[in-house]
């Protein structure tokens, strides 16, 4: 068995979430002889290349190099992993907005289900996944020749990122297909760690009561070099950009600590944190849900808790 | 310009599920079904298109049992023109889901496909990108601005960190993110209306379509369950328990 995985990259750098991905791969194909590659689909991407070489466990590196690669367009993305997709019994992506983006193209085109956001590898055709925001763990076999697959890099440890040393292949490139352009990017900046990767994150619900309340949360993000996050409902009500949102329809993040600032705990907040090592509550109403899963936990006005908790962190 | 609005019928947002003794599956009897809130900002937006006059037509369709007539009904409340039943008893997987669409899409010849992008029931995130795919269009997921015009459409989508804004050629597939926009409270004289709208009934193989399953469900099981932990007075307790008991700071 060989299975291949789409590295997720900006052109300079590997995203670390592929290395998640290949760690599930790399349990996909756990038989005698079996081998992990990663397709690199990008433009001036050789640095990425070098990368994923690196990592431990992948035994080759295919790399589609042309322009119309460079935004990651899915028409293009897809069709180049169709056209490598070959004998590949597994193909996987991470389950992030890239991948959940390209992949069910490839999975139609194979004419096979995809398997999406598995947690958990039972054996090469059997996988775990949630369903109903994490309510409920559906266990899934797949009858297909293929298993098209996306990850959730939370389910997942990091592969080593040293340690490897693959054969990088160049792959003749597919056309661009010429129906999409790519036309801009807005990104936010910050010097904060992203999301999905951060070891602690600190989120800000509905009792911060506005936008311009988060302020009160990055001097405590700041001393614990955590990222910020938010539920939909501070999503909603305008408060902090979307791609703040911890949450069913937004990102799933694991970190050693989380701490929900505000946050009542709605269920589907809840389906996207309720995998961190430690929960912290603080809201001011004690039969808040998130205190249900908090393993530490306040009652209390945040406008008073938080300050005071900077000032004890020192 | 005709659009396309594929809507399902799922366990209402706001009901929590509960997982069956014998694993086979969730309990949704007796539970309050909705259409999915993403659908229902597809079709929010369809219309909105149409009273822009972009649009000329909005055909809701859907794929499940008889009851899901009443999603399509609220759809077309909401702003379909007409709806599509494609009943089954059976359940059909995303690339099912995909293909049937597939096969309307040829009979409809629509510009515009606009779809929820994850029913919040198997949260697949799958069946738009399939359909795009199984009929060779472009598409945008995840969209929180559409702009049609010109023959082509602009769509700002919601990525990992930020936004990206991607334009298309017609025909085109758009799956829709929370923040696209708002949808209108169904008034009770447009669900008079819906009522007197006109709504087909097929089935799968009337379309040629095969939706045979590709995945068996073994178990369906709780997720592991997070024991409450304890309330802590003050910050000082906390911070003190962080460093020496979790030792996570």
């Amino acid at each position: 068995m060989v299975a291949l995985v789409i590295a997720e990259h900006d052109n300079a750098s590997l995203k670390a979430v592929t290395l998640n991905t290949v760690t599930a791969a790399s349990q996909c194909a756990a038989v005698s002889g079996s081998e992990v590659h990663v397709l690199v689909a990008g433009s001036g991407c050789g640095a990425v290349a070098e990368q994923a070489a690196k990592v431990a466990g992948v035994s080759k590196v295919l790399v589609a190099d042309a322009p119309h690669f460079a935004d990651g367009l899915a028409e293009n993305v897809a069709e180049q992993i169709l056209a490598v997709a070959g004998s590949y019994s597994h193909i996987l992506a991470p389950a992030s907005a890239y991948g959940k983006n390209i992949l069910p193209r490839v999975a139609a085109k194979l004419d096979v289900a995809q398997i999406s956001e598995i947690t958990k590898v039972d054996s090469p055709d059997t996988f775990e996944r949630p369903i109903y925001a994490g309510n409920a763990i559906a266990t899934v076999q797949s009858t297909d020749s293929v298993k098209v697959i996306t990850v959730r890099g939370t389910g997942f440890d990091a592969a080593a990122g040293e340690g490897g040393s693959a054969a990088v292949e160049a792959v003749s490139s597919v056309a661009d297909s010429g129906k999409s352009t790519f036309v801009g990017r807005e990104l936010a900046k910050s010097d904060r760690p992203e999301l999905t990767g951060a070891k602690i994150v600190v989120s800000g619900g509905r009792g911060m009561g506005s936008g311009d309340n988060f302020k009160i949360l990055e001097p405590l993000a700041d001393k614990l070099g955590a990222a910020m996050g938010a539920s939909r409902a501070a999503v909603d009500a305008g408060y902090v950009p979307n791609d703040w949102q911890v949450g069913q329809t937004g990102k799933i993040v694991a970190p050693t600590l989380y701490i929900a600032v505000g946050i009542s705990g709605a269920i589907q907040h809840l389906a996207g944190m309720k995998d961190s090592k430690t929960i912290v509550a603080i809201n001011k109403d004690p039969e808040a849900p998130i205190f249900s899963v908090a393993d530490y936990g306040i009652v209390g006005d945040l406008f008073e808790v938080v300050p005071a908790l900077v000032n004890e962190l020192g | 310009m005709k659009v396309l609005v594929p809507v399902k019928r799922v366990v209402d947002y706001n009901v929590k599920v509960r997982v069956k003794s014998d694993g086979s599956g969730v309990d949704i009897a007796n539970v309050k079904m909705s259409m999915n809130p993403f659908d229902e900002i597809a079709l929010e937006e369809a219309t909105r298109l149409k009273e822009g006059g972009k649009v000329t037509e909005i055909v809701a369709v859907t794929c499940g049992v008889t009851q899901a007539q009443e999603t399509l009904r609220t759809g077309m409340a909401i702003g379909a023109d007409r709806g599509i039943l494609v009943e089954t008893g059976a359940e059909i997987e995303p690339l099912g889901v995909a293909k049937v669409l597939k096969a309307l899409a040829d009979k409809e010849q629509p510009q515009l496909i606009i779809l929820g992008k994850q029913a919040i029931d198997d949260d697949s995130n799958q069946t738009g990108q399939m359909l795009a795919a199984l009929l060779g269009w472009p598409q945008a997921t995840f969209a929180s601005k559409v702009v049609l015009e010109d023959g082509k459409v602009t769509v700002t989508r919601e990525v990992d960190g930020g936004l990206e804004t991607v334009a298309l050629s017609l025909p085109a597939i758009v799956t829709t993110d929370l923040r696209l926009n708002e949808p209108r409270y169904v008034t009770l004289p447009n669900i008079m209306k819906a009522k007197k709208k006109p709504l087909e009934t097929i089935k799968p193989e009337d379309l040629g379509v095969d939706v045979t399953p590709r995945l068996k469900t073994l178990k369906v099981a709780e997720p592991a369950k997070r024991s409450a932990g304890i309330k802590v007075p003050d910050v000082a307790t906390l911070v003190q328990k962080l460093r020496t008991e979790a030792k996570v700071i």
